[in-house]
C-alpha cells in the first residue's frame, strides 16, 4: 500500500487510540487526585506561595472570569512592551529590530487569544529573547487559560447546585505542571534528537557545494515547536512554520507535530466524560467530532493527491500530486491530512502553503474554522460545541413538547439568549470583515494587498478573517497582512473571537450551576443517544455552514468550478 | 487589584519554571544527544563545512543535481513558498516556462516525463530533498558532465535514497545535497 497513506492512518490511530488514557489522567489532574506527576506538589505549593494564591478559595462564576479577564489584560501590556522593545533586549545575536506598534498590537493580542496569527516572519520579526519570553510563555499560559475554563465549566456540570466553580488559578497552574510542560517535553526531545535545533548561537554562514554563501536561521527552536503543537497555538518558530526544513526534518516528526495537534483538545472530550461522569455523552460527542473530522479527511486527502489539473493539462508527471507549496519529505496526503487536523482546532501551524492547495481543500479548512467546534482548542473547543448542545436542546426541547433540560438543570431563555449571541458573533464577525476589506480591495485595486486575482483573491481574505475570529491563526499567507488596515481589524476579530464566547460561556455554567437539580424522568430529553446527536450536527451544520455558504460558494467553490 | 498583582507575580514565576524545568533541560539534551549540538545538522566534504543537511541550496551547475524551485531563492535566513493559487495564470506560466527550461537542459526527456515536482516551488523554499523519479530524469545529464557512466551515477543516486520512517510511514526522497556530496567524493 502506498506509504503516504499509510502514515496518515497511522496517524490517526494514535489519535484516537491514545486520547482516551489521556482524558481520564486529565479528568484526575482536575480532579486532584493521585497521579503519577504528583511529584509537581512541592512546586505548585511553591507558586502558590510566591504568588499569593490561596488553593482552597473557591470562586464563584463571576470572580473566575474576573481572574481570566485581569490576567489576560496583563499579559497584553507584557507583550506589547517586549515586543517593541526587543532591540534593545538580551538574546538577541542576530540584532533583529523592535516591531511597530500596529504590528506589535496585533502579535500580543493573536498570541495572548492562543491564536497566533503571524503577521511577521520569525527569522527577522523577533529576537530570541521575545521567542521565549512572549512567543512562548503565551503558548503555555494562554493554553492553560482556555484549559482552566473548560475545567471551571466541568466543575460547575459535575456539581448538583452549587455557587462556585473551582480557583483559576490552580486551574491554569495544573494546566501547565501537570500536562502542558511534561508533554511538551516529551515531544521537544524527541525533535531535538532528530536535528530540530535548540541551541542560542545566531545565523550559521555557510559556502554551499557550489561557492555561494548561505545563512541559515536557527536558535531555541524545539523548546517553540513542541508546545505550539501541544497547545493549539500554532505560531512557527520560523516563516514557513512546520513546512520549514529544520522546524520539521522528516516523517517521523511530521507525524509526532501532526499528532501533537490535536490529541490535546481530543483527550479534552473524554476528559469532561470523566469528570462530570457522562461518558456516554462524551463518547457521542466525540463521535460526532470525529465522523465531521474524518470526513474533511477523507475529501481533502484526494484532492491534493489527485493534482491540480491545471498542470496536467501542461502534460507533464503529476504522480505525487499537487505539490506547489509542499515539501518532498512530507508528501501531499500527509499535508492535506495537516490541513484537515490544523482547522478543526484551533492551532494554525501550517506544513504546507495552504493558499496554493486546492480549492475544495482550502474550502473545508475554511468550513472547519468557520464551524470551530470540531475537537477545537485546548478547552474552548468544547466549550463552543458546547453552545450549540445548548441551542439543540432547546429546539428539540420545543420540538417535541418536553421542558428543555441539559444534565439535569432547566434551560431558559437567559442561558438560549448567551449561547445564540455567541454562536451567531462567529459569522459576524467573519463576513462583516470580509465584506469590508473586499469593498477596499475593490475600490482600490492598486492597494496590491492580493496576491491571487479573482475569486482565489476573496478565499484569501475570507481565510484571513475566519482564521482570525476561529482564533486559529493559519492564513492563505498570499495576503501582504503586516499593514495598519489588517493588523488592526484581525485585531479587533481576535480579540472578540475569543473573550466573547469564553465569557459567554462560562457564564452559562455558572448559570446553570446555580439552578436546581431536577432528577432525570421519564419526561427528560436525553442527550447521549443517537438521535440528539444527529440533532446537535444538523444544527451545527445549519447554524454555522449556511451562514457561510454565500461567501464560500463566491470563493473556493467558484475557484473550483473554473478550474 | 489583587488579581493584577498576583498576574504579574504568576507570569514571572512562569517565566522562571519554564527556563528551568523546560528550557535548560531541552537545551541540555540537545547537548548530549542531538546531532550536532543543539544547531542545525551539517554536512561535509574533505573536512570542510558545505551546508546544512536539512537546508536545501541552489544548484546550476550541470555537474550537480538540481533542487526544486525556491520562491525565496534557497534564503536559508527568510523561508517563504510562492503562495500562487491553483488557478493563478501568472503562476501557469511560470510553470510553463520552467517545464521548458528544464527540458532544455535535459534535452534527452520527453514532455510528459518531466515531475511535476521539479517544476512547482515548495512550502518553505528550502526543500532539502527530490523524489527519487527527479533524480532518475537528471542522472543521464549528470553522467555526461561528468564523463561518468549512467550507471555509475544511477548507483550512487540508489545508494542516497531514503526510505520512509521504519520503511512504512511517508514518502521516497533523495537528499540533493547529500547525493552532489556522494558524487563529487566518487570522483576525488
Amino acid at each position: 500500500m502506498n506509504t503516504e497513506i499509510l502514515g496518515v492512518i497511522l496517524q490517526w490511530v494514535a489519535l484516537v487510540a491514545l486520547s482516551y488514557p489521556l482524558g481520564r489522567y486529565i479528568a484526575k489532574v482536575y480532579k486532584g487526585e493521585r497521579t503519577w506527576l504528583d511529584f509537581m506538589t512541592p512546586v505548585e505549593q511553591w507558586i502558590y506561595k510566591v504568588c499569593g494564591i490561596h488553593p482552597e478559595e473557591e470562586m464563584n462564576w463571576k470572580q473566575f472570569l474576573k481572574a481570566l479577564l485581569t490576567v489576560n489584560v496583563f499579559w497584553f501590556v507584557w507583550g506589547m512592551v517586549l515586543l517593541v522593545c526587543q532591540g534593545w533586549l538580551p538574546l538577541n545575536p542576530d540584532g533583529n529590530g523592535g516591531q511597530s506598534p500596529d504590528l506589535a498590537f496585533n502579535t500580543t493580542i493573536s498570541f495572548m487569544v492562543n491564536c497566533n496569527l503571524q503577521h511577521y516572519s520569525g527569522e527577522s520579526g523577533l529576537t530570541y529573547f521575545t521567542q521565549l519570553f512572549v512567543i512562548m510563555l503565551f503558548q503555555f499560559v494562554t493554553a492553560a487559560c482556555g484549559m482552566a475554563a473548560l475545567a471551571g465549566i466541568m466543575k460547575a456540570l459535575a456539581a448538583k447546585t452549587t455557587k462556585t466553580i473551582g480557583n483559576f488559578w490552580v486551574f491554569m497552574i495544573k494546566s501547565v505542571t501537570r500536562i502542558l510542560m511534561p508533554l511538551s517535553l516529551l515531544v521537544g526531545i524527541l525533535l531535538v534528537i532528530n536535528g530540530t535545533p535548540m541551541s542560542f548561537d545566531g545565523k550559521q554562514s555557510i559556502e554551499t557545494l557550489e561557492g555561494n554563501e548561505q545563512v541559515i536561521s536557527q536558535g531555541p527552536t524545539a523548546a517553540i515547536v513542541s508546545i505550539k503543537q501541544l497547545g493549539t497555538n500554532g505560531g512557527g518558530y520560523f516563516g514557513t512554520n512546520s513546512s520549514h526544513p529544520l522546524e520539521n526534518p522528516n516523517a517521523f516528526t511530521n507525524i509526532l507535530e501532526c499528532w501533537s495537534i490535536l490529541i490535546l483538545p481530543m483527550a479534552m472530550v473524554w476528559a469532561v466524560g470523566f469528570y462530570i461522569r457522562r461518558r456516554k455523552l462524551a463518547a457521542w460527542i466525540y463521535g460526532v467530532m470525529l465522523f465531521a473530522f474524518t470526513v474533511g479527511v477523507c475529501v481533502s486527502i484526494p484532492q491534493e493527491m489527485g493534482g491540480n489539473p491545471r498542470i496536467d493539462d501542461m502534460g507533464i508527471a503529476q504522480d505525487l500530486g499537487s505539490m506547489e507549496g509542499k515539501e518532498i519529505r512530507i508528501g501531499s496526503g500527509a499535508s492535506a491530512m495537516w490541513g484537515m487536523v490544523t482547522t478543526v482546532t484551533s492551532n494554525g501551524s501550517v506544513n504546507s502553503m495552504h493558499d496554493s492547495q486546492t480549492p475544495l481543500s482550502g474550502m473545508l479548512q475554511m468550513l472547519n474554522m468557520q464551524i470551530n467546534c470540531w475537537f477545537g482548542g485546548v478547552g474552548v473547543g468544547w466549550m463552543n460545541y458546547f453552545a450549540f448542545l445548548i441551542i439543540a436542546v432547546f429546539i428539540s426541547g420545543l420540538m417535541v413538547g418536553r421542558t428543555p433540560e441539559f444534565l439535569g438543570k432547566k434551560v431558559e431563555a437567559r442561558e438560549m439568549k448567551i449561547a445564540t449571541l455567541v454562536v451567531l458573533m462567529h459569522p459576524l464577525l467573519i463576513l462583516v470583515g470580509t465584506g469590508i476589506s473586499a469593498a477596499v480591495a475593490a475600490i482600490h485595486p492598486e492597494i496590491g494587498w492580493l496576491n491571487n486575482p479573482s475569486f482565489h483573491g476573496l478565499s484569501e481574505m475570507l481565510y484571513e478573517y475566519t482564521s482570525a475570529a476561529a482564533n486559529n491563526g493559519s492564513g492563505f499567507e498570499g495576503l501582504s497582512d503586516n499593514t495598519p488596515f489588517w493588523n488592526i481589524s484581525t485585531g479587533i476579530a481576535l480579540i472578540m473571537g475569543r473573550y466573547f464566547p469564553i465569557v459567554g460561556q462560562v457564564a452559562i455554567a455558572g448559570l446553570l450551576a446555580s439552578k436546581k437539580y431536577v432528577p432525570e424522568s421519564a419526561g427528560t430529553l436525553k442527550t447521549d443517544t443517537f438521535t440528539f446527536s444527529l440533532m446537535t450536527f444538523v444544527v451545527v451544520i445549519i447554524v454555522a455552514a449556511l451562514s457561510f455558504f454565500p461567501a464560500l460558494a463566491l470563493g473556493p467553490i467558484a475557484d473550483y468550478l473554473s478550474l | 487589584m489583587k488579581n493584577l498583582w498576583i498576574s504579574l507575580k504568576f507570569t514571572l514565576v512562569m517565566c522562571m519554571v519554564l527556563t528551568i524545568g523546560y528550557v535548560l533541560i531541552l537545551r541540555l539534551v540537545a547537548a548530549v544527544a542531538s546531532p550536532n549540538d543543539g544547531e542545525a545538522p551539517v554536512v561535509e566534504l574533505n573536512g570542510k563545512v558545505v551546508g546544512a543537511a536539512n537546508v536545501g541550496q541552489r544548484f546550476t551547475s550541470s555537474i550537480y543535481f538540481w533542487g526544486r524551485p525556491s520562491a525565496v531563492d534557497y534564503n536559508g535566513g527568510g523561508s517563504g513558498g510562492s503562495n500562487k493559487g491553483t488557478n493563478n495564470p501568472e503562476y501557469l506560466a511560470d510553470v510553463e516556462a520552467r517545464i521548458d527550461t528544464f527540458l532544455k537542459a535535459h534535452p534527452y526527456l520527453e514532455r510528459k516525463e518531466v515531475p511535476a515536482e521539479m517544476v512547482t516551488a515548495s512550502g518553505s523554499g528550502l526543500d532539502p530533498d527530490i523524489s527519487p523519479r527527479g533524480a532518475e530524469v537528471q542522472i543521464r545529464r549528470v553522467a555526461e558532465a561528468r564523463g561518468m557512466t549512467e550507471d555509475q551515477v544511477r548507483e550512487i543516486v540508489e545508494n542516497t535514497i531514503q526510505k520512509p520512517w521504519m520503511g512504512l510511514f511517508g514518502t521516497y526522497r533523495v537528499n540533493v545535497l547529500k547525493l552532489n556530496v556522494a558524487l563529487d567524493e566518487a570522483q576525488k
